[in-house]
């Protein structure tokens, strides 16, 4: 469950003021599929940055699963990004130095879990993603859709609440990114709750819930 | 993240910058190498001082006549003084002294030696049988001086004159004449080459009384004294002024050094010396530390975006400090290991090259010089770490 009660985020470009997010307000219950659309520069990505306790709003109060997450210190909120949330982005960002496994594997270290279960749980996600022959490789030498499959296993290794997609096939051709958004989808049926950000009506169309942005304004809330 | 999965991190993080991890670990290897070799250096010329100065005898008191010091603030003042000379007598009362387990008189002096048409101008010590023990001498053939039996013209001469005067090696019971007086050769030194200035292979050894006969002289050069041990050194040395002043009538005109003080005076030059060396060497580590620092930051900026993926996944600050942290200890203590085994190598080099001296880096210096390089690599490492732990999530994923 997301909560956001007049939410604003204001940035600061030399002496002009942005208001990326204004006074919004939104409710995702649990295992909601929703994307977020707009222009560039309407607010959506940081909207999903506020979400996912990347960025903090400058006023306004945030929700999540039931506890004010608005004031928590740095670490616990860094606790509370590795345990609730997922994050999926354009451009993968998988460590280069890091094989595919270690990748998937460092969510676990962060939260402290020990090697050998860690490594039953790694395979196991290589095994759902269909990486279990890759998983040796490192990102270097894995397609963009395998690249991105690692970068999903990564993100739900922990089993988040919510899974938040930053354009998570904008690096992708049509077919690959097809393949990616139905594994997305597919953890959505499991329970998992899903917001994507995109430009890509198409793609936006896919969700059970459409919300549009203009100006760091919700224009637009339908399902 | 706990400290395992940190340092395993960081360590495979290392690995895989190889040449940025190896330049900086070789620059950090090179301070320690320097700060190990050069106090071997320093070191090791100290233990060749002090080496030098066991040499000429263990627990030794060295009685001078005259008195080394400025007297009195007004001219007149040391015309009241009568330096007395320092007899074949002051030496046997000495001897006597419970402190003292023995000593030799001595009288040194230039002489011409001849034999068998060959003559040669060498220098000669007048002393007893306990000169050997004292100055920790050794002989190659026959025997010392015979203890009780000065007024028998016996000479000791040392290896190079045996060798020069008798070629066929047939020395000890031959005659040989000195000055004016005909000596029986009864001993040859040891070869034992120079030691402080002095070559003993190149020296004839006689009675005391033969040597006062010859320079013409009753008064001695030196009184060498062994004390009884290292701790009676200083009682012997009192001792000794306090009989000496009696006998000369209560005047102090004599002057009584210890060994040990002259080796304090060397051993504490060449620590200083050593730890000046080692100083410098250590901006060297000072100069590898900035240079960590410089990588580190650099890491920081190229790693931005991989960064804000680690705190996107969770990480919290104090991880992201700890690795970078961690990555920078793995560096300092890679370039401090490596420069240690440089360091031993160097100065064990040294040691093949120049065997007299025994360059052995000082336990302190190698553990100073790899505590030198993991504290900087550490402190170099603290900037870039916060820097690192501040970034903003949001920037640093977008990678600006």
């Amino acid at each position: 469950m997301i909560r956001l009660s007049a939410i604003t985020r204001v940035f600061h470009m030399g002496d002009q003021e942005v208001r990326a997010l204004n006074d919004i307000s939104i409710d995702i219950a649990s295992g909601e599929y929703v994307s977020i659309m707009g222009p560039s520069g309407s607010g959506k990505s940081t909207l999903l940055n506020v979400i996912g306790l990347l960025d903090r709003p400058d006023s306004g109060r945030y929700e999540l699963d039931g506890s004010d997450v608005t004031d928590l210190s740095e670490t616990e909120q860094a606790r509370v990004r590795r345990e609730k949330i997922g994050f999926v982005f354009q451009s993968f960002h998988l460590v280069p130095r890091l094989t595919a496994a270690e990748n998937i594997e460092l969510p676990l270290m962060l939260e402290g879990i020990a090697p050998l279960e860690r490594k039953s749980r790694v395979d196991t996600a290589l095994d759902a993603f269909d990486l279990k022959d890759r998983a040796l490789h490192r990102p270097a030498e894995l397609s963009g859709g395998q690249r991105q499959r690692v970068a999903i296993a990564r993100a739900t290794i922990l089993r988040p609440t919510a899974l938040l997609a930053d354009e998570p096939t904008g690096n992708l051709d049509h077919r690959i990114g097809a393949e990616v958004m139905a594994l997305l989808e597919g953890l959505n049926q499991a329970g998992t709750t899903l917001i994507v950000v995109t430009h890509d009506r198409e793609l936006g169309a896919r969700a059970h819930r459409h919300i549009a942005m203009r100006d760091g304004e919700i224009v637009a809330d339908e399902t | 993240m706990n400290l395992r999965d940190t340092l395993t991190l960081s360590f495979e993080t290392v690995v895989s910058y190889r040449t940025r991890s190896l330049l900086i670990v070789l620059a950090m290897a090179l301070g320690v190498a320097a700060v190990v070799v050069l106090t071997a250096l320093g070191d090791g010329a100290r233990r060749y001082v002090v080496g030098q100065f066991s040499s000429l005898g263990t627990n030794l008191v060295i009685v001078l006549p005259g008195r080394a010091e400025t007297s009195g603030g007004f001219p007149g003042a040391a015309l009241g003084q009568t330096p007395r000379d320092l007899t074949l007598e002051d030496a046997r009362f000495i001897g006597q002294l419970p402190q003292v387990r023995r000593y030799a008189p001595l009288n040194v002096g230039v002489a011409e030696l001849t034999s068998g048409g060959r003559l040669r101008e060498v220098t000669v010590l007048g002393s007893t049988s306990e000169l050997l023990p004292i100055r920790h001498m050794k002989l190659s053939q026959g025997s010392f001086l015979a203890h009780g039996s000065e007024r028998s013209a016996q000479i000791v001469l040392g290896s190079q004159l045996a060798r020069e005067f008798f070629p066929d090696g047939k020395v000890i019971g031959q005659r040989i004449r000195l000055g004016d007086s005909r000596f029986l050769v009864s001993g040859v030194l040891a070869v034992q080459g120079e030691s402080m200035g002095f070559n003993s292979d190149e020296i004839a050894i006689i009675p005391i009384d033969y040597a006062q006969e010859l320079f013409n002289t009753s008064t001695l050069f030196r009184i060498l004294v062994e004390a009884r041990s290292r701790n009676a050194i200083e009682p012997a040395k009192a001792a000794i002024s306090h009989a000496l002043k009696l006998r000369h009538d209560g005047e102090e005109d004599v002057t009584v050094i210890t060994q040990d003080a002259v080796l304090a005076t060397f051993d504490r030059i060449l620590r200083a010396l050593t730890l000046g060396v080692a100083g410098i060497a250590a901006i060297s580590l000072a100069v590898a530390g900035i240079l960590v620092m410089n990588v580190m930051l650099v890491a920081v900026a190229q790693r931005t975006s991989e960064i804000g993926l680690l705190k996107a996944i969770g990480a919290p600050s104090a991880d992201i400090r700890r690795l970078f942290f961690a990555e920078a200890l793995w560096l300092s203590l890679a370039g401090g290991a490596l420069g240690y085994a440089l360091g031993h190598f160097g100065a064990w080099m040294i040691r093949l090259a120049y065997p007299v001296l025994p360059a052995f880096p000082p336990t302190w210096a190698s553990v100073a010089g790899v505590a030198t390089a993991l504290l900087t690599g550490i402190i170099a490492s603290l900037l870039p770490a916060s820097r690192a732990a501040r970034l903003d999530p949001v920037l640093a994923l977008s990678g600006k």
